[in-house]
């Protein structure tokens, strides 16, 4: 029982980074249409991104002290780590709005295996960006936070950064539905997600919420990178193809262009990695996730939380 | 069905009146393709201030066309449109609806997934005015209860009445002092049909000008100063609703007279 509550544990910690990727693609699935297949390298970019801001801040591997990296305490470090966050949020979006730009806005009325394979050609440019940046071999990332475990009983722990990643994540997740839900402008958004020509007569400027809506997905990314990096301590310009594969699967999984959806999708996936990883073996696990996948899709095409409402009555 | 009663004397004198301004809506010459296809082969009318005028024509005539080349969905190749004096014949559809036009478009097109009321604000969406905003949200309800009793309800979940009374008090959210209102009777009943009628014709008497495209040639006619007949991206008979419903070509092509 132990065994099985700590492994639920972990797959949310994995879940939520997985969903906080999974947003991105869904929201830009939902709003054009479109798998930006360059979304995993914006994460990956965005992780090497935040990398740089902690060294900014002075926070950088040390081969003496390999924890414990920011002096003054505890404090210090959370205001490092929240500037760091908005600092490499920031600038992956406006990766993100580069991306749009140069590779998907030219592409917008030509046939649909064009920005196809314009976002192949993307990822490739970025996964080239990260290696040459940083190399091909894996990068260290730095150990931020107390590195003891917190004992909830003999059999279950919780690392302190664990409980970064879960907190930050569902944080963001909260701000995003909030904004998409309440906000004019994340109405915009759901509304130029509908329909282009009637958004316009409504006053929408829709390139504009286009734009929006690829700035916030990078923004996500560019804080799962951050998260991510310190919570597995390794980033390689591969990371975007890996990570993004199972967070598209996620997005897939929710139900793509629904954004509950990939938070939901998110963490089952990492959920279900933690279990297979656990019970059957972790060799199998890809096949176990890509199996669900599969089943789900069979069952309901649209996903878990596909579309309830008919798309134009 | 009943016959309506034509347009009165009073209305006719009001309609010369206002003819003499300068026209609300000046449309002049206009070509509008899909690709190398020609939809309109040059149109013009004029509106003033003021009145319901009517755009009949069979399917495919290019009503639908007229109606998003002057809100600037599908902007004309040739030609100028003019509104309140100033050219808007390349200003993107999401600026003309500040400047006081709104669009109601064929099929509805209500935001499925959003509420009733959301879908009202999008309407509102050019304004920041919330005070007023609330007003006219006030006012849209009034003029459409069902919609009151249906606010928290997804879009896509009303029925075609009801989508078409918040189609019509969507694009009334933008407060707009011109109103584009394409087919508002396609697919509803008889009934529903009467009343959306007699709700354009209200929403005109509260100051609105209308621009009105219609299957259903004799209703709209009846509740209209003007109209004129489309016919192949051209247009081919212009007069008052009065006329037009005398005229011996209205009466054989688009009410079913022999
Ligand atoms: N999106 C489009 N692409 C290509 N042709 C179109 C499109 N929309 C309309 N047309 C063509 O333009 C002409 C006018 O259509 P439309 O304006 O919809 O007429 P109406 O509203 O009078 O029925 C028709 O021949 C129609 O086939
Ligand atoms: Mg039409």
């Amino acid at each position: 029982m132990e065994l099985f509550v700590q492994q639920l544990l972990d797959g949310i910690v994995k879940g939520s980074i997985y969903a906080l990727i999974a947003l991105g693609y869904t929201m830009v699935y939902g709003i054009v249409e479109l798998i930006n297949f360059a979304h995993g390298d914006i994460f990956m970019l965005g992780s090497f991104i935040a990398l740089a801001v902690l060294g900014w801040f002075g926070v950088a591997i040390n081969p003496q002290n390999q924890a414990g990296l920011v002096q003054g305490g505890f404090f210090p470090t959370l205001i490092i780590i929240v500037l760091t966050l908005l600092i490499a949020m920031l600038l992956t979006g406006i990766i993100g709005v580069l991306v749009e730009r140069i590779a998907y806005r030219p592409l917008r009325n030509a046939p649909r295996l064009a920005p196809l394979i314009s976002a192949i050609g993307m990822s490739f440019i970025l996964q080239n960006i990260g290696q040459i940046w940083h190399g091909p071999a894996a990068v260290s990332y730095p150990e931020v936070f107390p590195t003891g475990t917190i004992h909830v009983t003999s059999g279950i722990s919780v690392a302190w950064k664990d409980i970064f990643v879960v907190v930050v994540c569902v944080m963001l997740m909260v701000i995003l539905q909030t904004f998409v839900q309440r906000t004019k402008l994340g109405k915009a958004m759901r509304a130029t997600a509908q329909d282009y020509d009637t958004s316009k007569l409504m006053g929408i400027n829709v390139n504009m919420t286009i734009t929006l809506t690829f700035f916030i997905g990078a923004l996500l990314a560019g804080a799962a990178g951050l998260i991510y990096g310190l919570s597995i301590h390794s980033m390689q310009f591969t990371i975007g193809a890996q990570a993004g594969l199972k967070a598209f699967t996620a997005a897939v999984l929710g139900g793509i262009g629904n954004i509950p959806g990939a938070m939901l999708g998110g963490f089952l996936i990492g959920i279900v990695e933690a279990m297979s990883d656990q019970y059957i073996s972790s060799a199998w696990t890809p096949v176990v996730v890509f199996g669900i996948l599969i089943l789900i899709l069979t069952l309901r095409p649209s996903g878990l939380l596909g579309q309830q409402v008919p798309e134009r009555a | 069905m009943q016959a309506t009663t034509p347009v009165n004397e009073p209305l006719k004198q009001q309609i010369i009146s206002q003819q003499q301004g300068e026209p609300m809506l000046d449309v002049r010459g206009i070509e509008t393709y899909y690709g190398n296809i020609r939809a309109l082969a040059g149109i013009s009318l004029k509106i003033f201030n003021g009145e319901v005028v009517t755009l009949i024509g069979a399917n495919g005539a290019g009503k639908t066309t007229t109606l998003r080349t002057i809100s600037g969905i599908t902007p004309p190749r040739r030609g100028t449109i003019t509104l309140n004096g100033q050219r808007i014949d390349r200003v993107a559809p999401e600026q003309i609806v500040r400047r006081g036009m709104s669009h109601a478009p064929e099929g509805r097109r209500i935001f499925s997934r959003m509420s009733v009321q959301e879908n009202l604000e999008m309407g509102a969406f050019a304004r920041n005015d919330r005070a007023a905003i609330a007003e006219d949200m006030e006012r849209v309800l009034t003029l459409f209860p069902r919609l009151r009793e249906r606010l928290q309800q997804k879009g896509g979940l009303l029925s075609g009445g009801e989508q078409q009374m918040l189609a019509i008090g969507r694009a009334l959210m933008s407060r707009p002092k011109l109103l584009l209102l394409d087919e508002p009777s396609m697919g509803l009943s008889p009934i529903l049909i009467e009343t959306i009628f007699q709700i354009v014709s209200d929403i005109n008497k509260q100051g609105t000008t209308i621009l009105l495209v219609e299957q259903n040639a004799l209703q709209a006619l009846s509740v209209s100063h003007r109209g004129y007949v489309m016919q192949t991206g051209q247009i081919v008979l212009e007069d008052t609703g009065a006329n037009l419903l005398k005229s011996e070509m209205v009466r054989k092509a688009y009410l079913g007279e022999e």
